[in-house]
């Protein structure tokens, strides 16, 4: 099957996540949370969210606790290194089994 | 002067989705995202070849096109993300690449020339609305939006962007780089409404405090700027120094 | 109603009548007084639209691409080295498949210098997947631009209407100008095919990969090349739709002639000399005074070069001796293009079925040399002879 039918004669992107591919896999080290450190998960309300604002791939929630978005998260640490608490860690892949991965 | 935007009070609605496909770790869509959120939902995007498919890709490039635009007093905001480098070709040397800094074009001694100062040309314009603004700094970003979005005429935004394969640094440090950038008094956050200039969130807060981090500093976290002799560097402190001496002097 | 106006009137006059509602445009002669006149009509009011006085002819392109891509129906003009700085724009909108029509005011392209006549500026721009339709009068060029949006709008494909400079653009003649509602009944509002809207947000003319891929809704997207050979492919069926609109501008117009070619004295002669524009009319006073010697030649013009009608010049060219190509413009290194276009179509379609004419090239009015109309006779006659040289001959070079 070959694009004959596709409904435009130009190339062009809706909205919509992925655009670059599942980004998740150029990861070679995974942002792991330690909730206990957490500001917000330690308050138990709104706070911090720094890791939100400056994650490039905004894959990061703002919720408690913050979550990551693996399939798209491309690892580049800089919510690890802007978390006031440390509460990020980058933790290499090849510690996570195959199933973990998918 | 509105009320300056936190974390908690940024919008949450999403503009950008993930997965796009610039580096790991680019700065751009830190800004693009946070710029989406303050302009919202009817924004129309015209983008130039670049990385992410979106931004940066400038000066030459758009250059005459933008001056023309000013000049007639088109209303639009551009927003100029500077990598300082043509960078989505693989980071050659451009107008905006500051001296010293090596690229592919400019492997061996830097670059020779100083980095061309894209928004004073763009003040020169006479402008109701010119910014410098950090990707280090994206609610400063924010507020600046906001304010000048029921300005008339052409508005123009200078995006600081670090790039790590471009700069040559560990994409983690990103945000640190380009806080660093801000904190020696390198590249100043500030705002020239109807002609008034005037420092923003971190540069403003150096001019209280008169205490600037040595440049030095800044230098070394990225490659690109090995070759920089004690001799240049302490030129560029000097010229640091002399610039943030007539702040000083404004806030007397 | 017929009236008297140069010819870059008559173009602003057709824009006028087609409603555009962007003109973005940059002075060059001998353009300029068609853009002068339409920001007076705008100025004025008589015409509701947005100039844009940009500072270059790349950023004048530039503004019709991104216009045309938000639904409006826009209008260019350049010529000479305002084309060649608009290039890189020029093969993006085609590629954008953007309905933009724009005049090309013929003239040489620098350097050295010279603001005159010849065709070098669109011929130069022949490969760029653009419709290109040459005017050789007035009332054609006002005609052509009205049917140029509505052929540009059926397929989304752009087109360069292009007349001489000079020649055309500052001398005046009598035309009919074509009234209001009859243009109206003949190009319906600009419908856009995909058009932005903050409804339906999207990237227009994002990167391609090498290969096809899934898009976002999970459908097969195209990629570069199939994007590439749907462009071609609808240049081809272009023809059929200029066929179309000629029989259109019949019923509403009353005037109507070959969508693609035009031939004089043609039927039964033996030695048919073609070219593009303005040209061709004066061959005709050529073709009269030899017709009078009893040597049996015509003339054919081409207005449709691209896409190149090679099935219908073939086939008027069809049991002809002689084919003699006379051009302001050439493939530097070879010969004038439309020569070798039109070998090609007389081998495609001939070759194997009768014996194929003889083509000889005349190159011609290069950088606005006076074409004296003695010299075409001269050469027309010597060409139906025999062929005068393998090679392009100039014609009027003093060296
Ligand atoms: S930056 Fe750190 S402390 Fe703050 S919300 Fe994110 S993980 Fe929690
Ligand atoms: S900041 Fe980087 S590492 Fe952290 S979640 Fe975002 S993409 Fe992943
Ligand atoms: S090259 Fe630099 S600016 Fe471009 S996408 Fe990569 S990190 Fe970003």
């Amino acid at each position: 099957m070959g694009t004959r039918n596709y409904r435009r004669k130009t190339s062009h992107s809706e909205h919509g996540p992925g655009d670059g591919g599942r980004t998740g896999s150029w990861r070679v080290e995974r942002p792991v949370l330690d909730q206990s450190l957490c500001i917000p998960c330690k308050r138990n309300k709104e706070a911090c969210f720094i890791c939100w604002l400056f994650c490039p791939e905004i894959v990061i929630s703002r919720t408690i606790p913050p979550r990551v978005d693996l399939e798209y998260c491309k690892g580049c640490g800089i919510c690890a290194e802007e978390c006031p608490t440390r509460a990020i860690t980058m933790v290499d892949e090849a510690k996570f089994s195959e199933e973990d991965k998918e | 002067m509105q009320v300056k935007t936190t974390i908690l009070s940024l919008p949450t609605e999403e503009f950008v989705h993930p997965g796009t496909r610039a580096c790991t770790g680019c700065g751009l869509a830190i800004a693009y995202r946070v710029g989406l959120k303050a302009l919202g939902k009817d924004t129309m995007l015209v983008v130039p070849p670049s990385c992410l498919t979106v931004l940066q890709g400038l000066f030459p490039v758009a250059s005459t096109a933008l001056s023309g635009a000013a000049e007639r007093g088109d209303n639009f905001i551009y927003f100029c993300y500077d990598n300082e480098g043509y960078m989505n070709t693989g980071a050659q040397r451009s107008g905006t690449t500051p001296i010293g800094a090596i690229t592919a074009n400019t492997p061996f001694k830097g670059k020779l020339q100083q980095k061309k100062d894209v928004p004073a040309i763009m003040a020169a314009h006479k402008l109701s609305y010119v910014a410098a603004c950090s990707a280090a700094y994206p609610l400063d970003l924010f507020d600046k939006i906001k304010n000048c979005m029921h300005l008339p005429g052409t508005k123009y935004f200078h995006i600081h962007i670090p790039c790590p394969p471009g700069w040559g640094y560990d994409p983690r440090y990103g945000i640190k780089i380009g806080r660093l950038a801000v904190e020696t008094g390198y590249y100043d956050l500030y705002e020239i409404v109807n002609g008034e200039f005037k420092l923003t969130a971190a540069s403003e807060k150096l001019v209280e405090k008169r205490k600037l981090v040595p440049v030095q500093e800044y230098f070394r976290t990225q490659s690109r700027f090995r070759l920089l002799t004690d001799a240049q560097i302490a030129d560029i402190q000097q010229k640091i120094d002399e610039k943030w001496a007539g702040y000083y002097n404004k806030d007397e | 109603m017929h009236i008297i106006e140069n010819g870059n009137a008559a173009a602003a006059l057709g824009v006028k009548l087609c409603r555009a509602s962007v003109i973005a445009a940059y002075p060059i002669t001998p353009q300029t007084p068609l853009t002068e006149k339409l920001s007076e009509y705008v100025e004025r009011g008589d015409m509701k639209a947005e100039y844009i006085p940009v500072e270059s002819e790349h950023s004048a392109l530039a503004v019709c691409i991104a216009a045309s891509s938000a639904g409006a129906r826009v209008f260019t003009a350049t010529s000479a080295n305002g084309l060649l700085y608009m290039h890189e724009q020029v093969q993006w909108a085609s590629g954008a498949r953007l309905p933009i029509v724009m005049c090309v005011v013929n003239r040489a392209v620098g350097a050295p210098w010279n603001i005159w006549n010849d065709q070098q500026d669109s011929i130069s721009q022949r490969d760029t997947g653009w419709i290109q339709i040459y005017c050789a009068d007035h009332q054609q060029i006002i005609d052509t631009v009205i049917k140029a949006y509505w052929i540009a709008e059926k397929v989304s494909i752009p087109i360069m209407v292009c007349y001489d400079g000079y020649i055309l653009s500052h001398t005046f003649m009598p035309f009919d100008l074509p009234e209001q509602e009859k243009v109206d009944a003949f190009l319906p509002p600009f419908k856009p095919e995909y058009a932005l809207s903050p409804e339906e947000p999207a990237n227009l003319n994002t990167v391609t990969l090498p290969d096809v891929r899934l898009d976002v809704r999970g459908e097969l997207a195209h990629s570069y090349m199939e994007i590439r050979y749907l462009l071609q492919e609808d240049l081809r069926s272009t023809l059929a739709v200029a066929a179309d609109a000629e029989k259109r501008f019949a019923k509403i117009f009353g005037r109507s002639g070959d969508p693609y070619i035009e031939s004089y004295r043609c039927d039964d002669a033996d030695h048919v000399a073609v070219g593009l524009g303005s040209l061709t009319y004066q061959l005709r006073v050529s073709v009269d005074a030899l017709r009078k010697e009893g040597i049996k030649v015509g003339v054919m013009g081409i207005r449709f070069y691209r896409p190149f009608p090679d099935e219908a010049i073939a086939n008027a060219l069809k049991g002809k001796k002689t084919v003699i190509v006379f051009e302001k413009a050439l493939s530097y290194g070879y010969e004038g293009a439309l020569t070798s276009d039109l070998k090609s179509a007389l081998y495609e379609h001939l070759a194997g079925t009768v014996t194929l004419p003889s083509v000889q090239n005349f190159i011609v009015g290069i950088g606005g040399r006076e074409i004296r109309t003695d010299d075409l006779t001269q050469m027309f006659r010597a060409a139906t002879k025999g062929r005068v040289s393998r090679e392009p001959t100039w014609i009027g070079l003093k060296l």
